[in-house]
């Protein structure tokens, strides 16, 4: 297939109270760009429009969340033009995403088997029988002992890496193009991350997937990813390769983060030792929203917002030294 | 999990007992009770008899020991105006009570529910609004005048339905709207909160995420979920039902347990409103226990 | 002249500020009717509400055909002027409404202070009665205390208070025991305060709002159970006006489709409760967001 699997164009996604008194701007002029097969990492600390610039790419909002410019082009289709039923066949069948908390993902009324059989009886439209065995098959590929009996469990009975696991089988059961990944290991632990990672890696291309992965640790994207975005106040700050944005990172926010990476193994630490607080995504800085924390802020900073400035060949930069 | 059955079962068995020792306190208090236990317009001959035969002058708790062990024995009294046991006339009118209460809860169900559930789905706006109101009303309007409305309505006006009395379905539509008002407002508020919190959960976005079609999020994701408070809440209405039926049974003369206070009131019958009141919250107590039992059974995340 | 008017604006401006926070005009201006019908009963009610003509029984409202002018609200079946007996029963009603609560709120909150302050034996006493005074139907409860000390005013405010007690008694003990922990609590008992001083001078002014909110959510409830008693008997005796009361006289004339008899008490009935509900209900959200789930 000829041009990019996806391509994302000044993407704005805003949360309006129920008033509409307080408007919070998750994601604001996002930018981005994935080819076919390929790994995006997007990191950020907590709060910074990750989740909400996901579920925007699916339509997914709560509802106070609203897209309010952009484009979002997938395999070609522009999908903020799609029919609400039309969406519906995308979900699931071609993009499909893994919640931020496997506990809470899976209905704790319904079988495994059911929820991870819905998918496939819902868009392709198998039969009750045939959707079961692939639910079983599905299990398998993840990795779970047993898949007979698993089937026939509950969500309450079965570990965090396990339910984990399961929601992998449901994203991937109707082999999607593109498999969203929210901070899919962030509440498993270390053994188990390490293994939940190898899996996503393993199915990725197994499936040749395009895979989005979501996560504020820089240890992951180095090991999982091709591409990597970062996110800031609901802003792309900084895109490009990671080989690269690992050696010569542009924007300082990239910097700091990067000096703050935890120590090998110990991939749970947070995102800490950048001075200062998180910004509140409700009253956003004016001009870059980095600059009450940045260690190289000028005058036009606080003034003006920086563009995108290109730094290399798909790399760019919102600082105003790189322009 | 056993732990947790038989601690509760141990706060039930305890709050029991202060409701017996609460019931008999009372009786005892408040001024001389050999004039409550005695029928009305009886002689001092026979006022001296009731306080020989109740040991009313023994010390209270010798008079706590005989009264419960009576209790337990299963004899609540001897009906003044009925000549029956308390306990016989009870149970003769439980069946009543729990189909009009039965009735009741059916039409709460059927109007709070999906009027919740709608409200849920449509929040902040025209209908949220509607279910608000009638939420409200539903709240501020006793079930009586309720009930007495609509005897003016249906039965006076327009003739369609019985006043009072039993034995057909006609007869019970009435009575059954009227103590499922209140009922159906606060059914409808539970399910409204309930499904906004699992419309919330990760699990329906989970199934949105899937491509299901929204009527089936909702119909199976979201509903089942949020019916289990719900129904929880209505197993303790039911009982509840049958208790503040009183008004409703009197207004509609239905040969309830509601009824049967009634008379017991207007007779002058004490044992009768005494075993009333026992029985009633001693069924209150049992229920509860049963429910919180049957939580700890049914939802395994449940351990204390 | 031109301060008057500039203090009716200043009112105004108040009322309008009031209102963009949402604060229930309508209901607060009905409540305070009500009060102020009640105390001014005697001036306000044409006739003695106890005194019938006979003649001029079940007389229906001055609108309507066979309606009389001397009757705006029409008769009962003593001939006695509803309009009369409704602004008479709104004093009934009051007074039994708002002592009640007071009396209830009063009980509650000292036992939920003493409960969640001590601890220990006396909490779990106080705790089991409580809970078990609340699996008692109310109004089944209500009737059996009725029954056994006779129906009067006085009675029904006593009854009402010792029925309704219980949730204040809850709430306020679970906000003590969040508010014991607080530093000025701390402080106070280091310094050497005995323990009554403490929960008089120390708690109880940080649990009294609460106190008030339960209190106007409550008022509600009473008002309906005291129509409920009235209704059956066993609560305001006749023939002093109560609106519950008129229900039950008014039943008389129901199925020969007297219908002010019914109505008229009724929505008196309903206004109030509504009124209450509606403040009650601003008052948890503006002053105690943390009853909101009550
Ligand atoms: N349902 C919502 N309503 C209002 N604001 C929200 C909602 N969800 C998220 N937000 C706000 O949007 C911002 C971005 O949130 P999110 O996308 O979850 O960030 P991340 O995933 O990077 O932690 C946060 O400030 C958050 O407060
Ligand atoms: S634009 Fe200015 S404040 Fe923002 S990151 Fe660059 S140097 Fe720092
Ligand atoms: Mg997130």
């Amino acid at each position: 297939m000829s041009g990019p699997l996806l391509e994302v164009r000044n993407l704005s996604t805003h949360y309006v109270s129920a008033r509409g008194t307080r408007v919070t701007r998750a994601v604001d002029d996002v930018t981005l760009t994935l080819e076919a097969g390929a790994t995006l990492g997007i990191v950020g600390e907590s709060g910074s429009g990750k989740t909400t610039l996901a579920l925007s790419l699916l339509r997914v909002l709560p509802p106070a969340g609203r897209i309010v410019s952009g484009e979002i082009s997938f395999e070609g289709e522009d999908l903020l033009r799609k029919s609400n039923a039309e969406m519906r066949r995308i979900r699931g069948k071609r993009i499909a995403m893994i919640l931020q908390d496997p506990m809470a993902s899976l209905n704790p009324l319904f079988t495994v088997g059911d929820q991870v059989a819905e998918p496939i009886r819902v868009h392709d439209g198998a039969s009750r029988r045939s959707a079961w065995s692939r639910a079983q098959e599905l299990l398998k590929a993840v990795r779970i002992a047993a898949p007979e009996t698993r089937v026939r469990e509950y969500p309450h009975q079965l570990s965090g890496g396990m339910r984990q696991r399961i929601v992998g089988a449901i994203a991937i059961s109707c082999e999607p193009r593109l498999l969203i990944a929210d901070e899919p290991t962030t509440s498993l632990d270390l053994t188990i991350q390490a293994q939940y990672l190898n899996l996503l890696r393993d199915l990725q291309r197994a499936h040749h997937l395009a895979l989005i992965f979501i996560t504020h640790n820089l240890g992951i994207v180095a090991k999982m990813c091709d591409q990597v975005a970062v996110m800031y106040g609901g802003r792309l700050v900084e895109s490009g390769p990671v080989a690269r944005i690992y050696n010569a990172p542009a924007h300082p926010y990239t910097r700091a983060l990067l000096e703050s990476i935890p120590r090998l193994g110990d991939s749970r630490t947070r995102l800490t030792a950048i001075d200062g607080q998180p910004p509140d995504p409700a009253a956003l800085p004016g001009g870059c929203a980095f600059h009450p924390r940045c260690p190289k802020v000028m005058d036009r900073c606080r003034a003006e917002a920086p563009p995108e400035f290109s730094v290399a060949n798909a790399h760019t930069s919102r600082c105003w030294l790189s322009g | 999990m056993k732990g947790y059955i038989l601690r509760r079962l141990g706060y039930s068995l305890v709050s029991l007992f202060l409701l017996s020792v609460t019931i008999f306190l009372f009786v005892r208090v408040t001024g001389d009770p050999a004039v409550l236990l005695v029928e009305p317009g009886a002689s001092k001959d026979d006022l001296e008899m009731i306080r020989q035969q109740f040991g009313l002058d023994q010390p209270l708790p010798v008079q706590y020991g005989s009264f419960i062990t009576s209790l337990l024995r299963g004899d609540f009294g001897q009906s003044f105006y009925y000549r029956t046991p308390v306990l016989e006339l009870y149970l003769s009118r439980l069946p009543h009570s729990l189909l009009l209460a039965g009735a009741a809860m059916v039409f709460s169900l059927v109007v709070g529910i999906p009027t919740g559930i709608i409200a849920a789905v449509r929040v902040n706006r025209w209908w949220d609004s509607v279910g608000k109101i009638f939420a409200l009303l539903g709240l501020s309007m006793p079930s009586f005048w309720v009930g007495l409305l609509m005897i003016l309505f249906f039965s006076v006006y327009l003739g369609w339905l019985p006043s009072s009395g039993s034995g057909t379905l006609l007869h019970l539509v009435m009575p059954a709207i009227a103590l499922g008002w209140v009922f159906a407002a606060a059914h409808m508020r539970l399910t409204r909160s309930s499904m906004l919190e699992v419309l919330g959960s990760e699990y329906v976005k989970l199934a949105r995420l899937k491509g299901l079609p929204e009527a089936l999020v909702i119909s199976k994701h979201a509903f089942k979920n949020a019916l289990i408070p719900v129904l929880t809440l209505a197993g303790i209405n039911l009982v509840i039902m049958v208790n503040v039926a009183v008004v409703v049974e009197t207004v509609f003369a239905w040969p309830g347990v509601g009824r049967l206070l009634y008379e017991g009131i207007a007779f002058r019958d004490f044992p009768v409103v005494q075993a009333t009141v026992l029985l009633g919250g001693a069924m209150i107590v049992i229920v509860n226990l049963l429910v919180d039992i049957l939580y700890a059974v049914i939802d395994p995340r449940i351990r204390y | 002249m031109n301060d008057s008017r500039s203090a009716t604006l200043t009112l105004a401006w108040r009322l309008a500020a009031f209102r963009t926070e949402g604060f229930p005009v309508i209901p607060t201006a009905i409540i305070v009717t009500v009060a102020l019908v009640a105390i001014f009963a005697d001036a306000l009610a044409p006739y003695n509400p106890e005194l019938g003509t006979l003649g001029d029984r079940f007389r229906p409202p001055a609108w309507q055909a066979g309606g009389s002018e001397k009757y705006l609200l029409g008769t009962d079946h003593l001939g006695r002027d509803v309009l009369s007996r409704l602004i008479f029963g709104a004093r009934v009603s009051m007074i039994v409404g708002f002592t009640a609560v007071i009396v209830a709120g009063f009980i509650g909150t000292v036992l939920g202070i003493i409960s969640g302050y001590l601890g220990r034996w006396v909490d779990q006493v106080i705790m089991r009665l409580t809970d078990t005074w609340l699996a008692l139907p109310a109004l089944t409860f209500a009737i059996f205390l009725a029954a056994i000390v006779g129906p009067s005013v006085n009675n029904i405010i006593i009854i009402l208070a010792a029925v309704y007690w219980t949730r204040y008694a809850r709430v306020i003990r679970g906000e003590v025991l969040s508010v014991k922990e607080r530093d000025f609590v701390r402080l106070a008992v280091v310094a050497g305060c005995s323990k009554w001083t403490i929960m008089r001078r120390h708690i109880l002014p940080n649990v009294v709002n609460s106190a008030i909110v339960l209190g106007t959510l409550q008022l509600g409830v009473v008002i309906i159970t005291e129509a409920a008693l009235s209704f059956l008997g066993v609560g305001v005796p006749p023939p002093q006006p109560a609106w519950g009361l008129m229900l039950a006289d008014g039943k008389k004339g129901l199925m020969a489709g007297y219908w002010w008899l019914t109505v008229l008490p009724g929505s008196c009935i309903m206004l109030m409760v509504l009124s209450a509900n509606l403040l009650g209900d601003w008052l948890r959200v503006k002053f105690d967001p943390q009853l909101r789930q009550l």
